[in-house]
C-alpha cells in the first residue's frame, strides 16, 4: 500500500470501565454495567450537555469517546472540517431489541419514537455533529470485526480529495453485555503513522 | 484521471422484477402504492408497496442455489446474480461488494436465533452465495444508504483498493418499520403526494436494487452513466427532522457540483428525495433554491414505490439513469398544486427533452443528505 502524508493525531479506547485518551487512563469506574458507568464518566468528562441522558447507549458511547478528542482542552480548536467515519459489527441491535419488545406484544404496544429513530447506527453521527456543529462528511459502515484497512481507504480519500481536512475514525459496539469504542483523529500533522500497522496496534493495546 | 462509471442494474419492486419492467410502469405512470390489508404485514391497513413474494420465490427456485434464504436475502441474490451476469465480470481479489440496508433481516428478532439480524452474516452469505473474495461492507445510514453506497464504492475505486464493486440495496416492509413511523405519526392515510399542498406523509414500500460500480468502460449498459461528483454532509441540527433551512443537503449538492466541474444551471434533471412529509419536502425546496435549482426539473419517485428505505438512493438513481437514457423526465406522481413554502419545478407529465447532466439527492435521519452528480455516457 503506497504511503501517504497522514497521521494519527489522538486516539481514545474505552472499553472494560475505563477511558484511556492516548494511552493514558483518563477514567474509570468500578461497575460493570455500561449505562452506570456511561452516567459516571458523562459527569466526570463532559457534565453540561443534558441532551445526553435521551440518548441510546450506541450514541451515549460514540460521544462520549468523541468527547475526549473534539473538546477544546485537547485541541486548540476544533477543525469544523472534520468528517466523521465509524463503524461497527452489531449496527443498532441493542435499540433494535428494545423497539422490537414494544411491539411483539399486541395487547402491550407501545412503540415510541424516542426510541424508534434510534434503531439506525448513523444516528450517533447526528449527535456528534449537533454537539460540535460539524457540517461535514458522514458514513457508517457495519463490518464483521474492526478492520483498519477500509477505515483507511475511505479516510484517504476525503482527505486527499479535499473533502475533508481531517477524518475522526470510530468503532463504536455494543451488543448485550459487550461494549467497546476506538477513536482516531486523522490529518496532515501527528507524530503516529496512518497506516493498517499502526491503526491496528493502537486498537489492540 | 481515473473516471467512475454506474453500469447494468436490476430493480426488484412492487413494479417489477427488473430495471426494464420497473421503468415501463414509471412510465406508464403506474404506481405500486396500494392499500395493504395483511397482518403479516402490520397490524393495522396501510398504503405501501411490497414485492411479489410467490414471484420472488419462483424467480429463486430457478436460479437453483438450493440454499434456504429469507425473503431479503432471495431479493438480493435475485438480483445480484443478474447484474453480475450481464456484466461478464469475473469476480477476482479486486471485486467489491457493499450491501446498503437499514434493517436487513430485522424480523430475525422475532425468532430464537438472531444470528441472521446482524448486517454482517447477512453481507457474509451474499459473499459466499457468489464467490466474492474480499470481505463484503454494509453502508447502514439510515435513508441515504443506498447512495451513499455509491460514493463508498467509487472512494474504493479511487484508492485502487478494487477495480469493480457490485452494489446491492435492500429494505423490506415490516412491522418494525411500520410501528415506528407510525409512532411518528409520519405515515399518510392515502397515497402518498410529494411536493403537493396536500401531501400528508409518507408511505413505506420495499425494493432491492443492484448496481455495478467500475472503472473499465468495457461492456457498459446501454444507460451507463459517468458519476462525477457526491458528498454527504451532516445537519448538525436535529437526529429526527432536517435542516429548515436545507443547510446539510445545500453543502452536499455544492460540494457534489464542485467536484464535478459544473454549474447548477448545467443540471438537466434532479431525482430528488420527496417523501412528501411537510418538513422534508419544504427542506429541499428551500435547498434547491439556494443553490439556484428551483427551475431545474424535478421529481419524487416515492409515488411509485413508496420510501423504500436503505434502497431509495439507489433505486431512484437507477430510475434517473433510465430518464436521462430516454431522453425523458417523468411524471412525479401525486403531485398537482405545489406545496413547498419555495418555489420547485416539479414534473407533472412525462415529457421528451434532451438529458445530458442528473442530481441525485436524498436525506435521512440522523441528519444526512446526499447529492450525487452524474453524465450519460451514450
Amino acid at each position: 500500500m503506497e504511503e501517504t502524508p497522514f497521521y494519527i493525531e489522538s486516539y481514545v479506547s474505552i472499553k472494560e470501565s475505563s477511558i484511556a485518551f492516548n494511552g493514558k487512563n483518563v477514567f474509570c469506574s468500578e461497575t460493570k454495567d455500561l449505562q452506570l458507568f456511561l452516567k459516571k464518566a458523562y459527569k466526570a468528562r463532559i457534565s453540561n450537555y443534558p441532551k445526553f441522558h435521551k440518548m441510546d447507549l450506541l450514541s451515549q458511547l460514540a460521544l462520549l469517546a468523541s468527547e475526549c478528542i473534539l473538546k477544546p482542552e485537547s485541541h486548540s480548536s476544533i477543525n469544523k472540517n472534520t468528517a466523521l467515519i465509524f463503524a461497527n459489527h452489531a449496527s443498532s441491535l441493542e435499540t433494535d431489541r428494545k423497539h422490537q419488545s414494544s411491539i411483539t406484544d399486541k395487547n402491550n404496544y407501545y412503540p415510541s419514537p424516542s426510541v424508534f429513530v434510534y434503531t439506525l447506527p448513523n444516528i450517533c453521527l447526528g449527535e456528534i455533529s449537533i454537539k460540535h456543529q460539524l457540517h461535514t462528511e458522514n458514513c457508517f459502515l457495519v463490518m464483521p470485526s474492526f478492520s483498519p484497512k477500509d477505515f483507511l481507504i475511505q479516510t484517504n480519500y476525503l482527505l486527499k480529495s479535499g473533502k475533508a481536512e481531517k477524518v475522526l475514525c470510530g468503532w463504536v459496539n455494543l451488543d448485550a453485555n459487550n461494549y467497546e469504542a476506538f477513536l482516531y483523529l486523522v490529518s496532515n500533522t501527528g507524530a503516529i503513522k496512518h497506516n493498517e500497522t499502526e491503526i491496528l496496534e493502537l486498537y489492540t493495546k | 484521471m481515473t473516471k467512475i462509471y454506474l453500469s447494468h442494474s436490476t430493480i426488484i419492486s412492487a413494479l417489477g422484477f427488473s430495471t426494464e419492467e420497473n421503468i415501463r410502469n414509471v412510465e406508464a405512470n403506474i404506481s405500486g402504492v396500494k392499500l395493504i390489508d395483511d397482518t403479516s404485514y402490520f397490524h393495522s391497513p396501510f398504503y405501501g408497496s411490497i414485492i411479489d413474494k410467490d414471484r420472488l420465490h419462483s424467480a429463486y427456485k430457478k436460479l437453483e442455489y438450493n440454499m434456504e434464504a429469507s425473503v431479503l436475502e432471495q431479493a438480493m441474490i435475485c438480483s445480484l446474480a443478474e447484474v453480475i451476469s450481464a456484466s461478464k465480470l469475473k469476480i477476482s481479489s479486486k471485486t467489491g461488494l457493499i450491501i446498503s440496508t437499514t434493517k436487513g433481516n430485522i424480523n430475525a428478532l422475532n425468532k430464537q436465533d438472531q444470528s441472521s439480524a446482524y448486517l454482517s452474516v447477512l453481507a457474509q452469505k451474499i459473499k459466499t452465495v457468489f464467490g466474492f473474495k474480499q470481505q463484503p461492507i454494509v453502508v447502514s445510514n439510515a435513508c441515504v444508504s443506498g447512495v451513499l453506497a455509491l460514493s463508498v464504492a467509487k472512494r474504493y475505486l479511487l484508492e485502487n483498493e478494487y477495480d469493480n464493486v457490485f452494489v446491492v440495496s435492500g429494505d423490506l416492509v415490516s412491522e418494525f418499520i411500520l410501528s415506528g413511523f407510525n409512532s411518528f405519526q409520519a405515515m399518510s392515510a392515502e397515497p402518498c403526494k410529494p411536493y403537493d399542498a396536500k401531501r400528508k406523509g409518507i408511505n413505506i414500500g420495499e425494493a432491492v436494487a443492484s448496481i455495478l460500480v467500475t472503472k473499465s468502460t468495457a461492456n457498459l449498459s446501454e444507460d451507463a452513466v459517468e458519476l462525477l461528483g457526491e458528498s454527504s454532509i451532516n445537519d448538525a441540527n436535529h437526529i429526527s427532522g432536517p435542516s429548515r433551512i436545507g443547510e446539510g443537503l445545500s453543502r452536499s449538492i455544492t460540494i457534489a457540483l464542485k467536484e464535478a466541474g459544473l454549474k447548477a444551471t448545467d443540471i438537466d434533471y434532479i431525482s430528488a428525495h420527496g417523501t412528501a412529509t411537510l418538513f422534508n419536502d419544504n427542506m429541499e425546496a428551500e435547498a434547491f433554491n439556494r443553490i439556484g435549482l428551483q427551475k431545474t426539473p424535478v421529481n419524487s419517485y416515492k409515488a411509485y414505490y413508496g420510501h423504500t428505505l436503505g434502497t431509495s438512493g439507489l433505486l431512484e438513481t437507477i430510475l434517473a439513469m433510465q430518464s436521462l437514457h430516454k431522453n425523458t423526465l417523468f411524471t412525479s406522481l401525486g403531485f398537482t398544486n405545489l406545496g413547498t413554502n419555495k418555489a420547485l419545478n416539479v414534473i407533472s407529465k412525462n415529457k421528451k427533452t434532451t438529458l445530458t447532466y442528473a442530481l441525485k439527492t436524498a436525506s435521512g435521519f440522523g441528519g444526512v443528505n446526499t447529492a450525487v452528480v452524474f453524465k450519460k455516457i451514450y
